[in-house]
């Protein structure tokens, strides 16, 4: 195997919340929004990043893109390390990784142009580009997306939602990134909108050889764009696979409940479908469980799993869990 | 919820099609609305008369008329025939000239004040709300200590020190009008922080003071404008007061509140002109501030549609 | 009898920009205790839909046609009406309960005050009953949470308690507007176990209006799909997943990827969701529908009966969209 486009290594991003009812001076509380998080990811696959509201995948991404400060572990591009940089290296970097984001609006300067906003990107890093030649740069990967160049001094308040992600996407391809973060990209759009979207990354991700990951709540749209699957639940990573063996051949007790609650459009399947309905809610991030942050609702959870916080694991097949009970429960039939 | 977005046109235009900015729409929205638009015309008029009145004035502001002195209230009444337009001042001035004069004094101070305000305040409170934290705190402690201070003594205690003069009143004044838009402005700019095209800037690559000039000062201009809009009457109250108190312009330069001091001490002798005049124009423009501020902030901020 | 006859309902907004036609002529009908879904993306009008038959349109909105419930006419009743059929008929539950609920007031509270309001029951009545009913949406521990405030709750707890706040009075129909939206798929599921408990134990008639396709086939017998403001067909919904007689259904159930069965790519539906200051004349879905032809834009197609009980409105023959 290549060395990988994009490593994490026990990635951790904490959040200070000031105290309620506290002095101003008084030490802040701290939220772990992701906790030891380790990913791969190779040049030109998706990985796709599921889990909750809460789950910590949005920090994760945001940690990877360089949005919010990384509290412990490492962020290695091509084997080096980017926490380290300084800032202007890594503004430099910024080129390599673009992120497209869940509201497409509120994702584009209002007072700006389309065109002023896809370029940005390339004024930034190409300063000595002709206007001429950004110009040229901007019709043809707007043109790319599936939007008509000649709507480039139109601003954002003019197009539908699905228009706006397409500007989204242009904006972060024009400088042609080897990732691409892609956060809930097509969650807040259309049901007949999204399946444009889905398709017109995947286009995109052929042509220009990019790598995505694809984070989202929805299972089934990872499943199908991504090559692996990560799941994250509470800050921790749980289970990694491949998209595939990930949902064919669940391990860890969260995917299997998470897998067995999506709903599927088909009214015999729903009928054959087992639902263990999953107890309660995510706890507080404040205040997460001791030992395995699963365990208030897990299924088959013990005494001992509040004790030690479970390692992640290999299973064979390129396939991690992080549970030790992972193979006692038969996988829930499909 | 039914926020109509005009689908942008699927034509096939071989040009590039002109946007309508959200500039133009407010300038469309604001055009609407008629009170808005009657204030803006309004003080238009004030503004020609403060521009034009010296060169059509018969009269200059610091000569006094001999002729009506020791007379004042029957030969310095408002009257065409002597020229006195607007009538005299105790002490035979033309009113017309003096006011025209004061009118000047007073939309000066308030528009020095107001732009004062915007480029420093604007600037200030964006700075400290996009860096946050300890940058953030000191700045915005500093600002509150500003505050504390009554201003209004401070303001007196310079122009006693420092002698009465313009100078003097624009410092006084500028130091203490851009602390409320640097509070406003913060604010507005904790708000764009959250968006995710500042989060887009960051991730590209994007230089911070790129960031405040390109995309965080824009989009609080809305906000910055509509508030100067309100800040121009309430500096121009507060230069009366300070002339009121006799404190403000030095003679033979005057202004609003120097004027309206001028007629009230003269109100019981039969000279209501003296008062009415300056205080005419004063409240017609106050109100003319307050209906274009507040058809701006209809106009740029269209929630509400 | 059925439960509520909805005939050639219009619903349209005058906005500085425009008309925006909301609803065109919708009819539909719902039995008593039947489920039906009403599938529908942004600006099909699901939702106004919905605020009509409760008559809770915006100024700014006319409704024209017939609603009638129980037999009797209920569009544009007097206020003083209305709020006898909202409060003891026809219940309605939001994407955000918080938007419902009081955030100053204590639950229990809220609770009892419609039944003391509405049926005039004593305070101590109220609570017990409350109780019970908040038991009954499975809240643990239901006395306690009476005393609790709404922001005490997490989003699937509010969800479960405008839930109970709606059966309060025993409603003969209960709307449900996109009740899943802002939740967690986990959650999702629990909600929805909820949505047909109600429907069995208490006999409630149910509308689910919502954009999941996903959620529609596990949860309701009929399905009406909307576009621009128009019913594109109706049936059962075993019929419509299985044999979709309409494109833009046909499109809809393409579009959506499936966890069960892995797709290479999927079928999309070419442009934007309809503006409804501007329609077409003819099927609102014309200008996005690949069996489009000459007729479609200019005039509407007739409502054509088929199957067992089941409706479309396409110019296109059955066998070319299927």
């Amino acid at each position: 195997m290549s060395a990988p486009l994009l490593e994490t290594r026990d990635l951790s991003v904490t959040f200070k919340v000031a105290q309620q009812g506290g002095w101003p001076w008084s030490p802040p509380r701290e939220l772990h929004a992701v906790k030891q998080a380790s990913l791969r990811l190779e040049p030109g696959r998706t990985l796709g990043l599921v889990g909750e509201s809460g789950s910590g995948k949005s920090s994760l991404a945001r940690a990877i893109v360089g949005t919010v400060p990384v509290s412990d572990g490492q962020v290695l591009w091509r084997g080096t390390d980017v926490i380290g940089m300084n800032a202007a290296r890594q503004r430099a970097h910024g080129r390599h990784v673009q992120m497209v984001f869940q509201d497409p609006l509120d994702a584009l300067n209002p007072r700006m142009t389309v065109g002023q906003i896809v370029a940005e990107p390339l004024r930034t890093h190409f300063p000595d580009l002709s206007r001429e030649q950004i110009r040229r740069k901007v019709g043809a990967m707007m043109e790319r997306v599936g939007l008509l160049p000649a709507l480039i001094n139109r601003y954002p308040h003019e197009f539908s939602g699905g228009q706006c992600q397409r500007i989204g996407i242009a904006r972060a391809l024009i400088t042609e990134p080897e990732l691409v973060v892609c956060d809930e990209p097509v969650s807040a759009l259309d049901v007949s909108v999204q399946a444009q979207v889905v398709n017109l990354l995947q286009e995109l991700q052929r042509e220009m050889g990019l790598a995505l990951l694809f984070i989202a709540h929805d299972l089934s749209v990872v499943r199908h764009i991504s090559h692996r699957i990560a799941v994250m639940y509470l800050g921790r990573i749980v289970e990694t696979a491949a998209a595939q063996e990930l949902i064919t051949n669940p391990r860890h007790p969260y995917t299997k409940a998470l897998i067995a609650s999506v709903p599927i459009p088909s009214p015999e399947a729903e009928r054959a479908r087992h639902r263990p309905v999953l107890e309660g809610e995510l706890p507080s991030p404040m205040a997460p469980p001791s030992g395995c942050v699963f365990r208030t609702r897990c299924p088959i959870a013990r005494a001992s799993c509040a004790e030690a916080i479970p390692p992640v694991t290999h299973i064979g097949n390129d396939h991690h869990v992080a549970c030790p009970y992972h193979s006692e429960t038969a996988p829930p039939a499909q | 919820m039914f926020a109509t977005k005009s689908v942008a046109d699927d034509l096939a235009g071989a040009a590039p099609i002109k946007g309508r900015s959200l500039w133009a729409d407010a300038r469309a929205r604001f055009f609407r609305n008629r009170a808005a638009v009657a204030g803006l015309i309004v003080l238009m008029l004030v503004t020609a008369f403060a521009l034009i009145g010296p060169f059509i004035a018969p009269w200059n502001n610091e000569d006094i008329d001999w002729n009506v002195l020791g007379n004042i209230i029957e030969a310095g009444r408002p009257s065409l025939e002597s020229g006195h337009w607007f009538g005299t001042d105790p002490v035979g001035r033309d009113l017309f000239a003096r006011t025209v004069q004061g009118t000047q004094i007073s939309l000066l101070v308030g528009i020095v004040g107001a732009l004062i305000s915007v480029v420093v305040g604007t600037l200030y409170g964006a700075i400290a709300g996009y860096f946050g934290g300890r940058i953030d705190n000191v700045m915005m402690r500093i600002v509150d200590v500003l505050m504390s201070i009554p201003y209004m003594f401070v303001l007196i205690l310079l122009l006693v020190v420092f002698g009465r003069s313009l100078l003097m009143l624009f410092i006084g004044i500028g130091l203490i009008s851009w602390l409320d838009m640097a509070r406003i402005a913060r604010g507005q700019t904790l708000t764009l922080k959250g968006k995710a095209y500042i989060e887009a800037a960051i991730a590209t690559g994007v230089r911070p003071f790129t960031i405040i000039l390109r995309h965080i000062i824009p989009n609080l201009l809305g906000v910055v404008i509509v508030y100067a809009t309100l800040l121009v009457p309430s500096m121009i109250i507060y230069e009366s007061f300070i002339s009121f108190l006799g404190l403000g312009v030095q003679e033979p330069l005057t202004s609003w509140g120097a004027l309206i001091n001028d007629g009230a001490s003269e109100m019981n002798n039969g000279t209501l002109w003296m008062l009415t005049w300056p205080l005419f124009f004063f409240v017609i423009t106050l109100f003319g501030f307050f209906f274009v501020g507040d058809g701006l902030r209809d106009a740029l901020d269209p929630k509400d549609r | 009898m059925a439960l509520l006859d909805v005939t050639d309902l219009t619903v349209s907004f005058d906005t500085p920009d425009g008309t925006v036609k909301a609803v065109n002529g919708m009819t539909l009908s719902l039995d008593p205790g039947e489920s039906l879904a009403i599938v529908g993306e942004s600006g099909s009008g699901k939702t106004q839909l919905a605020f009509s038959i409760l008559g809770l349109l915006a100024k700014n909105g006319t409704a024209g046609g017939s609603i009638r419930f129980d037999g009797q006419e209920i569009l544009n009743l007097p206020e003083a009406k209305l709020n006898h059929i909202r409060a003891n008929e026809i219940a309605m539950i939001f994407q955000d309960p918080m938007t419902s609920l009081n955030p100053y007031l204590r639950v229990g509270d809220q609770m009892a005050e419609v039944l003391m309001l509405h049926k005039g029951a004593s305070k101590r009545d109220a609570f017990a009953e409350s109780a019970r009913m908040l038991d009954a949406v499975r809240i643990p521990d239901a006395r306690a949470r009476l005393r609790m405030y709404p922001h005490e709750f997490s989003g699937g707890m509010r969800q479960r308690i405008m839930a109970a706040m709606a059966l309060l009075c025993r409603p003969k129909l209960l709307i449900a507007d996109e009740p899943t939206t802002a939740l967690d798929v986990t959650v999702q599921n629990q909600i929805m176990e909820l949505m047909a408990d109600i429907q069995r134990d208490f006999g409630t008639a149910l509308i689910l209006i919502t954009h999941d396709l996903a959620i529609v086939a596990g949860s309701c017998v009929k399905t009406l799909v909307m576009y621009g403001g128009r019913v594109m067909e109706v049936g059962a919904t075993d019929d419509v997943f299985a044999d979709p007689s309409h494109p833009y259904t046909r499109g809809l159930l393409n579009a959506v990827p499936r966890l069960d069965v892995p797709q290479d790519k999927l079928e999309t539906i070419p442009g934007d969701p309809p503006d409804l200051t501007a329609l077409p004349a003819g099927c609102p879905f014309s200008p996005r529908c690949p069996a489009s032809h000459a007729p479609c834009a200019a005039t509407m197609p007739v409502q054509e009966a088929f199957g067992a009980g089941r409706l479309r409105a396409c110019h296109a023959a059955r066998e070319a969209v299927a």
